[in-house]
């Protein structure tokens, strides 16, 4: 070892070694603590559905999230197109992500269709349905996403069981400008989704992000505020609800529901 | 290193009389960019102090073997896998916080102090000494990310750690908040500040200008 350390040959050994120790240390580290990523990545989408619900789960421990979500919510797959119940899928494991990325699991959407530009959407999805401790139907939770200026916005959307009113909406992952379009996050302005209506009489999509403040009176309950300096993201979230609540996204089953005997 | 530092001064110095941000003007970036609100800070400061902790450690320990053709790739390579260790263990452990944190703990890589006390400390210097300057560093770069913190959240959010301090005019309280504060540009104005007064107080920082204006040549000579 004592030879020039300076020799080509010394210099690539000594790259060899550091980048293998480096890379053992590197690799070590993402398998040893994967499953706790992933455990804490379903958790926090599982507190985002419940705080999407109405829930407060801040202050709630994983245990915690974990029972409620036991006890009062029940997950079901749903067929998009037909808007029926499809048992044969088990909602746990059930990955509509996962879907959306297999053609076999999903249909490629047409340019006029695909408004929220999210390219393919999967044949089936999974939905939950909250109950409230005496076991009444308390809300519907729909997944939703879409593109807003930079990112993919992935969220829920809760109804309440009219099918129209809106009881929360929220965003667990996206990448926009943090301040501006990032501003989704914003407990003010999810503040503002509570209440509005989505739908018109005759059942079309009806909830449109306005510029500014909203007027009060006419209308109002289907506009919601923009975004400040977040023009195309108030657009694509709007764009996306008009996906998810059309015939390419849950309108089948929305009007399966209202059959039903619902509203 | 003309003369042998003792530990103290090893540990203490980055601190105040020679603060990588407020002295060297390094790792502006992430200061401006994590300290809107103080949890964020002290995650961030604890994140670049383990790194730049060991990453001095490491680098010092085989500071004999690095051919100085490749050493910067070596500390990078060095500097990199601490900092996905890193990244990796915050996402295992306080998953909401580094969510928050996102891509500012993988930009500790590019962070100057790091490289900046690998290539001028822990390469001349044993790895017990190297250990404590990454401390060091990571505790000057601390002190002004949670000076930051403190300021921004207390005045722009009414807020300490999430908690209400002062009660915002919004919640009913009397405080009307300082929005500009939660903006990144704010921390440049309060760095400004916060260099000012440490160079008033420590007068050996103070740096001679670069060079004079000549005064005004008079016509006819």
């Amino acid at each position: 070892m004592s030879s020039n350390k300076e020799s080509t040959v010394r210099t690539l050994a000594v790259a060899l070694v550091v980048s293998l120790v480096a890379s053992v240390f590197v690799a070590g580290s993402a398998v040893t603590l994967k499953p706790l990523q992933e455990q804490n990545k379903l958790l926090d989408k599982q507190r985002s559905i419940l705080a999407i619900a109405g829930i407060d789960s801040t202050p709630l421990s994983g245990d915690e999230i974990r029972d409620i979500f036991q006890k009062r919510i029940t997950a079901e797959v749903i067929n998009l197109e037909t808007g029926e119940t499809d048992s044969s899928l088990d909602a746990e494991k059930f990955d509509p992500l996962a879907a959306a990325r297999d053609p076999n699991q999903s249909v490629a959407l047409s340019g006029d269709q695909d408004i929220a530009s999210i390219k393919r959407r999967e044949k089936f999805t999974t939905v939950y349905r909250l109950k409230s401790e005496d076991g009444q139907l308390q809300s519907y939770i729909l997944p939703v996403r879409g593109y807003g200026l930079w990112s993919t916005l992935y969220g829920f959307l809760a109804l309440k069981p009219d099918l129209n009113t809106v009881v929360g909406l929220g965003f667990y992952q996206h990448g926009e400008t943090p301040g501006l379009g990032g501003e989704v996050d914003n407990p003010k302005w999810k503040g503002l989704w509570p209440g509005k209506t989505l739908f018109d009489s005759t059942g079309k999509p009806d909830i449109q992000i306005v510029k500014g403040s909203v007027a009060p009176g006419g209308d109002a309950a289907h506009k919601v505020d923009g975004l400040a300096g977040a023009t195309l993201t108030s657009k694509g979230v709007n764009n996306l609800l008009n996906f998810w609540l059309g015939q390419q996204g849950f309108g089948p089953w929305l009007a399966k529901l209202r059959g039903n005997g619902g509203a | 290193m003309s003369k042998q530092a003792s530990a103290k001064e090893i540990l203490f110095d980055p601190v105040f009389n020679n603060n990588p941000i407020a002295l060297q003007i390094l790792g502006i970036c992430s200061a401006l960019a994590v300290t809107s609100n103080l949890k964020t800070a002290l995650v961030m400061s604890i994140a670049l102090t383990a790194v730049t902790a060991f990453s001095n450690l490491f680098i010092a320990m085989i500071r004999k073997q690095i051919p100085s053709s490749i050493r910067m790739i070596v500390q990078m390579v060095i500097i990199a896998s601490l900092v996905i260790l890193v990244d990796q263990i915050l996402r295992a452990y306080v998953f909401t916080l580094a969510k928050q944190l996102s891509v500012f703990v993988g930009l500790i890589i590019t962070n100057c102090i790091v490289m900046g006390r690998a290539e001028a400390f822990a390469m001349q210097n044993p790895p017990g000494a190297s250990f404590l300057d990454g401390i060091g560093n990571g505790l000057g770069y601390s002190v002004l990310l949670l000076l930051l913190g403190v300021v921004r959240e207390l005045f722009g959010a009414g807020k300490l750690f999430g908690q209400e301090i002062l009660p915002l005019v919004n919640d009913g309280g009397w405080y009307v908040p300082n929005g500009l504060l939660l903006l990144p540009p704010s921390a440049f104005f309060l760095i400004g500040l916060f260099i000012w007064a440490l160079r008033m107080w420590k007068k050996d920082q103070q740096e001679q200008p670069a060079f004079r204006l000549a005064p005004q040549v008079k016509e006819g000579e």
